[in-house]
């Protein structure tokens, strides 16, 4: 235990100590912070630029259609020769030209309509300009039919259907998606630590083998003791590290968003994402459906969350390290490492998508549930079903232990296989083995 | 007599190949033994055996009559061929660690530290990393590491290799100076001529198996051919080699260009020299009387040869 002791302490120190690591601990939340300043403040300018595009109005049937709106403006021009008109848009440096010419009826006119410009227009550009005359067929169509323009607006009107469960508590459209959002950044953080750390874990072995310390080690402590006080000291220096970026990169976050002015609503207007706009603006209190999502966000059992978290990233990041591990055991030098780390990633990717995809729409679906039993991908999938609750309407009780009995036993199998790999591997130089060698070792 | 570590029948294999076939061996305590054969004997494996990194499929080795386990990892200092230390690690920091992994006290590991760099001369490298020492600088610290944490069973698995001259020569003198202070140790090597001068004892392994083990003086004197090489000077060199080779049975012979010297090497009975140095003694000058001791690696010859004839 005492050596286990020294290792773990003398990997935190080699890590934390390590230039490199160094560098990176203080630079990346400043270049994170500094990437969504610029986002912010590139977003900000987009807004700011107009298109303008003239029109060129020659019927009867278009007055204020097209409406002024933050990114495009319209001009109208009057009593002008289509030729006339085309050269001042050109002249004046406007988007384009929109040619609504005279006609028998409104049919006619959308038939003979054209949108002039220099180069071909922006889709979305196009689609509000077609949308626009849409609306007006449409409206004008129904006229004819005898429905007024009143009754159409009346007619025209949005619908949500309520949603509750059978015990009567009121949900929120879109709220599993919103907590499997938060579910999927601990997933995500979990995948994220894994393949950083993981990675290190991995180098540092490398480095025991080239440095050829490592006979020197083990003829002291047992190479399992190396191994396991490797990936502790490794992640606690990861636990570190992530814990200055957070700390750091919020209080930077604020710094910036202070000294250039920008409103960080800015960036939630143009992310879609439920999980940013709903609490941002849901205090406001204004608006009832809002306050309901807040209400949610605040009824997520955080607690079990942050609990389950710990246990899922404990025995997930064991699990993948110790495989780390036992490839870098396995080869000589970090080029070798390939054709072994892609497996590692692999489930983790798939766990992701599946995560994003899948459990995002429907996080108690059949593959929602056999994603997050499967020991390597249940820490990220289990987790981004989590924040819906356990047992009733929930993760039922039965799939949770499961879960984790299924992680805790890939846990000693997996750790068991790579120690061996590992013990094997670490004495092993100047050969580049095959899975199949690898197998062999087992039995050594 | 006393022995420190025995090994009893012990056998090692990786998958399809065998490593080590019921190896027996017996180390006299406060000895020097060779274990010696060449590369992929064995002897790297029976070595990792001893420092439990491996242990045996059958057999089992014993450290003062106990059978090996983990607390005996003090006990012992090993200094693997494939050795190294961390490269961007401090020297003191580094020997202390490796000082506690053996076990020790911070504090003891810090005064024989100050006792050691003051010894070999390296008192001001405690704060420089290893990849700033050169690669001598570096030898003495991984030799200071071996043996810090006073073990009585010393192992050196190729100890030479990679030495450069003055470090060998110095280390030599420091292992000389451990085994007068009671250490027992053990040297591998396939280079059976670097270390023969200092073994009492020795070991051959070839292809997994010991072939022969004992004192070194025994093994000389049982192979030994009773061949002796004779340089001589005579007024008649020519008269005199036939005169001999009419008396002994002459293997080779030269005659010097000033054509008074001779040398001759003579393939004698039953050890009995003593006929021949009077034959000499009354036909010519002496200059050198010599019986050939077969060298270790000599031994090794003759020892697979015989076991191969007695395999048929």
């Amino acid at each position: 235990m005492d050596k286990l002791f020294l290792i773990i302490k003398r990997e935190y120190l080699a890590k934390v100590r390590n230039k490199s690591f160094v560098v990176m601990t203080f630079l990346s939340p400043i270049l994170m912070v500094g990437m969504i300043v610029l986002i912010a403040y590139l977003t900000k300018l987009n807004d700011s630029e107009k298109r303008v595009i003239g029109i060129l109005n020659e019927s009867d049937y278009f007055s204020n259609e097209f409406v002024t709106t933050e990114s495009t403006s319209y001009v109208n021009f009057k009593d002008i020769s289509l030729e006339e008109a085309k050269d001042s848009t050109m002249h004046l440096g406007y988007y384009g030209l929109l040619y609504l010419p005279n006609g028998e009826n409104l049919e006619e006119v959308a038939q003979r309509a054209f949108f002039y410009s220099e180069e071909a227009p922006s889709s979305s550009t196009l689609e509000r300009v077609e949308g626009s005359i849409k609306s007006r067929l449409r409206q004008e169509r129904l006229r004819l039919l005898g429905i007024s323009a009143a009754e159409y607006a009346e007619m025209d009107s949005d619908y949500e259907i309520k949603i509750s469960t059978y015990q009567g508590l009121q949900n929120m459209k879109g709220i599993n998606e919103l907590k499997a959002f938060i579910g999927g950044g601990f997933g995500y953080l979990i995948m994220m630590f894994i393949i950083i750390y993981g990675g290190f874990v991995m180098r540092s072995v490398i480095e025991e083998k080239t440095s050829r310390i490592i006979e020197v080690i083990i003829s002291s402590v047992k190479p399992f003791q190396l191994m396991l006080g490797k990936i502790i000291g490794t992640s606690l220096a990861g636990i570190t590290q992530f814990g200055i970026w957070i700390v750091s990169g919020t209080l930077l976050l604020f710094v910036a968003f202070f000294i250039f002015n920008i409103d960080p609503a800015v960036l939630s207007q143009s992310g879609s994402s439920p999980m940013v706009a709903g609490p941002a603006s849901g205090m406001s209190g204004l608006d009832p459906s809002l306050q309901l999502y807040a209400q949610e966000i605040l009824d997520i059992p955080w607690g079990m969350l942050v609990s389950f978290f710990l246990v899922y990233f404990i025995l997930g990041y064991l699990i993948y390290s110790s495989i780390y591990a036992a490839i870098g055991a396995a080869v000589d030098n970090e080029t070798d490492t390939q054709q072994f780390i892609f497996p590692i990633i692999l489930p983790l990717m798939l766990a992701i998508y599946v995560g994003f995809f899948s459990v995002f729409s429907n996080p108690h679906g059949p593959i929602a549930v056999g994603f997050s039993l499967f020991p390597l991908t249940s820490p990220i999938v289990m987790l981004m079903r989590l924040p819906g609750g356990i047992g009733e309407g929930g993760v039922p009780i039965w799939q949770l232990a499961l879960s984790i009995v299924i992680l805790i036993i890939t846990f000693i199998g997996i750790v068991w296989l790579a120690s061996k790999i590992y013990r094997v591997g670490i004495l092993m130089y100047g050969k580049k083995p095959s899975y199949k060698e690898l197998f062999k070792w087992l039995k050594y | 007599m006393d022995i420190i570590l025995s090994a009893e029948k012990v056998s090692k294999s990786f998958g399809d190949h065998t490593a080590l076939k019921n190896v027996t061996l017996e180390i006299p305590r406060n000895s020097i033994y060779g274990l010696l054969g060449p590369n992929g004997a064995g002897k790297t494996t029976l070595i990792r055996i001893i420092n439990q990194i491996t242990y045996p499929d059958k057999g089992q080795v014993f450290l003062n009559g106990e059978p090996l386990q983990a607390e005996h990892i003090r006990h012992i200092g090993y200094l693997p061929e494939e050795r190294g230390l961390y490269k961007s690690m401090k020297v003191g920091e580094q020997a202390l660690y490796l000082a506690q992994l053996k076990g020790m006290t911070k504090a003891d590991a810090k005064k024989k530290l100050k006792y050691w760099f003051e010894r070999l001369e390296i008192g001001d490298w405690w704060n420089k990393k290893i990849q700033e020492l050169s690669k001598g600088m570096a030898q003495k610290i991984q030799f200071i590491v071996t043996v810090l944490h006073e073990p009585k069973l010393l192992i050196f698995d190729e100890p030479f290799s990679g030495f450069d001259p003055i470090n060998a020569n110095i280390i030599k003198d420091e292992i000389l100076r451990l085994r007068e202070n009671g250490t027992t140790i053990i040297f591998s090597t396939h280079r059976m001529e670097s270390v023969e001068e200092l073994c009492e004892y020795i070991a051959l392994i070839h292809k997994s198996e010991k072939i022969l083990d004992g004192k070194l003086s025994a093994i000389k004197k049982a192979y030994k051919k009773n061949i002796f090489e004779v340089v001589v000077e005579s007024s008649d060199p020519k008269g005199l080699l036939a005169h001999a080779t009419d008396k002994f049975h002459i293997l080779s012979s030269n005659m010097a260009d000033d054509g008074r010297e001779l040398g001759f090497s003579v393939q004698l009975g039953n050890g009995d020299s003593k006929e021949l140095f009077q034959f000499l003694g009354t036909h010519a000058n002496v200059h050198s009387f010599v019986e050939t001791i077969p060298s270790a690696n000599d031994i090794f010859i003759s020892a697979i040869n015989s076991k191969g004839q007695l395999h048929g």
